[in-house]
């Protein structure tokens, strides 16, 4: 190689920009690893048994736990998923499979309207359609606002990730004499099925730490829930109120409800990964 | 799995297997038949060209299809080559049968000089042996053996010149025989082209064997000119 | 041909794409226990013409037929279009086993999808159909690998068993050789003549020799008109159009 002049110029611009895309995830990474540490290292050792078997203690009292914020987030988190997960993944089928005249395209530009709106929105709508008619907070009303914010999510990953999937499946499918639906579900959908897994962790990772709308429909509860329409305590709201409060005590109690929280959502989705595994490469996706 | 086109091949063979032993037969009743003037003989000979004629149509056939709807290439489109070409040498060597058969009508009722007719039988069994060799050479694509059958042509001239000179002495001296002594001419030349027919059936197996030319001496022939 | 039984049969069938017609009034009938070969240039409509006798073409957005198709004398439009390809299958070009299932799986799933329960019975059709697609040997010990481990050649004679599980009258098959390597192309030829006598068998291939070599009919077709149809030994041998003679010998096209 000759090292010319220009020959320079051309390997130090190379270094140059190889050297900012480096800066930039580093930069891009302090934050993460910002939380990282700041949560394992305040929450870590607030952590402890009767963090996850105790009832929070009257005010003033130290000591005591976070379990029913623990069991209210996988409630809300658990009931949303099962209102938001069926119209989703039925929206995104849609949208892949039929969605393709005006109705679709419709449908599409309201779905992602939907996913832009603030989920304090969400919320008050919520509260609105549930809460006043029924005149008190509840569970419900909180696990819908989170089924809502989760459907735009889902749709459009899984509509993404069965487009994905190439035509001549659906093709080879057919010419055998399968039904369209049997096509679509059993074929066309397994082959997807990892993508549309992923889709789904993002949104419930997503509802999982949603404050602002449970503000206005599951409110929050220090006790043990009874029923399902009463207020229940979540994590997110317990860690938004112990974290601005006065007390030592409950501050690390708030990191801890971050910690569990972020290590819950770390755990459901290796399981799920876990679950839908195939046992065979999809060898184009 | 035996390829489809592999049993094709096969059938062209067997085909051209049994054409070639009609044509012996042929050849070898024909013969009796002058020499035992045996009419019923010759005129069995006769009948059964259209034997062989069918053959050569069936087999005709049978190449085209061949090469128009399997592309074959190398040996196989050597084999199918010289197919051809013996399908037309074996219909040829079934016509001379028949030319054998009707001299041997002609003859039926007249004294053979003895002599020439020694030739004939000596000639006739070179004759008949080059074709046995020949096609044997073809059914097991022997070069050597169809290089041993070529070299044997020589021969058979020698025995047609031979005769032809004999059987002019016994006209001259003698011309009451001088109707048999042509038609054992004519005997004498059909059994020639026989012979060579019979060659090329050898030359052409050997083109299929080794892919080499060795009709016409081929390794001395040159065009003007060009590169040989 | 008159004395023979038709398995299919089109009369006058146009093919559009939205307001594109593809096919120009297509008459033809195919006989049973025959191959028949459609060959043309590119464009010609020779896929579509293939798809619209299992009535795929209408799966595509805008996809149109008029005219009528008969399959043993009836008309497959006033059937139900699943019926239909149940009994004509089709193999593809792009050989696509369907990749999240085993080798077992894929060849069964015409039956497990269409509601068949009967282990035994479906295990017997499996290795029944792999006998006949010739790739029995190759995979008997290992039905349970993926689909998609197989060489390019293996996984077209899986398409091909998947399709014979189902039990089609019909096999039509687009170019099904056209990505596979000569000695794969060979080995399908063979099978396309192994199961000649118990299926029809319509095959669009876009090399002119191999139509000679497998079939007994061939149709040529040209910008969506057949041109000529016959018996193949007299299209590769005495054409009797000009223009099938000319793209035979590779004057144009």
């Amino acid at each position: 190689m000759k090292r010319t002049g220009y020959f320079l110029y051309r390997t130090s611009k190379n270094y140059f920009f190889y050297g900012m895309c480096v800066v930039g995830t580093l930069i891009a990474l302090v934050p993460l690893y910002l939380i990282l540490y700041h949560t394992l290292a305040l929450g870590l050792p607030a952590l402890n048994w009767n963090f996850f078997t105790q009832m929070p203690k009257p005010v003033g009292e130290p000591g005591g736990g976070l379990a029913n914020a623990i069991a209210g987030t996988l409630i809300l988190v658990g009931l949303g998923a099962c209102i938001g997960l069926p119209v989703g993944i039925l929206a995104g089928i849609y949208l892949s499979e039929f969605g393709n005249g005006i109705f679709g395209t419709i449908v599409r530009f309201l779905t992602d309207v939907l996913n832009g709106v603030p989920s304090i929105v969400t919320g008050v709508v919520a509260y609105t359609l549930i809460v006043i008619p029924t005149r008190h907070f509840s569970a419900y009303a909180g696990a819908v606002a989170l089924g809502i914010l989760m459907v735009p999510t889902i749709t459009r990953t899984t509509e993404e990730m069965l487009r994905m999937v190439p035509t001549m499946y659906r093709e080879a499918a057919l010419a055998l004499g399968i039904s369209q639906w049997k096509m679509t579900l059993r074929i066309v959908v397994k082959t997807a099925s990892g993508g549309i897994v992923t889709g789904i962790m993002l949104a419930i990772a997503r509802i999982a730490g949603e404050t602002a709308p449970l503000l206005f429909t599951a409110l929050n509860n220090r006790f043990w829930h009874t029923t399902l329409d009463q207020p229940i305590a979540s994590l997110t709201v317990f860690i938004y109120n112990y974290g601005v409060s006065p007390f030592e005590d409950w501050i690390a109690q708030a990191w801890a409800g971050a910690l569990v929280l972020i290590s819950l959502i770390l755990i459901l989705s290796i399981a799920m990964r876990f679950a839908t595994r195939s046992k065979y490469q999809a060898s184009s996706l | 799995m035996v390829r489809h086109f592999e049993q094709e091949l096969q059938n062209l063979r067997s085909m051209l297997i049994k054409m070639g032993s009609i044509a012996e037969v042929s050849i070898e009743r024909a013969i009796e038949a002058v020499l035992t003037q045996n009419r019923e003989l010759a005129q069995s000979v006769i009948d059964d060209d259209n034997q062989i004629n069918s053959y050569e149509i069936v087999i005709d056939n049978a190449i085209i299809d061949l090469l128009a709807l399997q592309q074959p290439v190398a040996s196989d489109l050597r084999l199918i080559l010289a197919a051809a070409k013996i399908n037309n040498d074996l219909e040829r060597i079934g016509d001379h049968a028949v030319n054998l058969a009707e001299s041997a009508l002609n003859l039926s009722n007249k004294e053979l000089p003895p002599a020439p007719v020694q030739d004939i039988i000596a000639m006739c069994t070179v004759t008949r042996k080059m074709l046995s060799d020949a096609l044997d050479s073809f059914i097991h694509v022997d070069a050597v053996m169809g290089e041993s059958v070529v070299l044997l042509d020589d021969t058979i001239d020698d025995f047609n010149r031979k005769l032809s000179k004999d059987l002019l002495d016994i006209m001259r001296s003698d011309p009451a025989l001088i109707e048999q002594s042509l038609e054992l001419v004519r005997v004498s030349k059909n059994l020639e082209r026989v012979a060579d027919l019979t060659t090329n059936i050898a030359e052409e197996v050997v083109f299929v064997a080794k892919a080499k030319v060795i009709k016409h001496h081929a390794s001395q022939l040159s065009l003007e000119g060009s590169a040989s | 041909m008159t004395d023979l039984k038709m398995k299919i049969t089109t009369e006058n069938v146009h093919a559009f794409f939205g307001t594109n017609e593809a096919l120009k009034g297509i008459s033809v009938s195919i006989p049973e226990h025959s191959v028949v070969a459609i060959i043309g240039p590119s464009g010609c409509g020779k896929s579509t013409f293939l798809r619209a006798l299992n009535r795929m073409h209408e799966t595509v957005p805008g996809g149109k037929i008029t005219g009528t198709i008969l399959l043993d004398g009836a008309d497959i439009y006033a059937m139900d279009a699943v019926t239909v390809r149940k009994r004509v299958g089709m193999v593809f070009q792009k050989p696509n086993p369907f990749p999240t299932m085993s080798i077992f799986d894929n060849v069964a799933a015409g039956l497990t999808m269409n509601g068949i329960r009967d282990r035994k019975l479906v295990k017997e059709i499996v290795e029944e159909s792999l006998h006949k697609a010739a790739l029995w040997d190759e995979v008997k010990d290992n039905l349970g690998k993926s689909g998609v481990s197989l060489s390019g050649g293996q996984q077209q004679r899986l398409c091909i068993a998947r399709s014979l599980a189902v039990n089609p009258e019909v096999i039509l098959m687009d170019e099904p050789a056209s990505a596979l390597d000569p000695i794969s192309t060979a080995k399908i030829e063979e099978l396309i003549y192994e199961l000649k006598p118990h299926y029809t068998i319509v095959i669009v291939t876009h090399n002119m020799q191999q139509a000679a070599r497998v079939s007994d009919y061939t149709a040529f077709f040209y910008i969506g008109t057949l041109v000529e149809y016959g018996i193949t030994k007299k299209i590769f041998t005495m054409p009797e159009k000009k223009q099938t003679e000319d793209y035979i010998t590779g004057r144009f096209g």
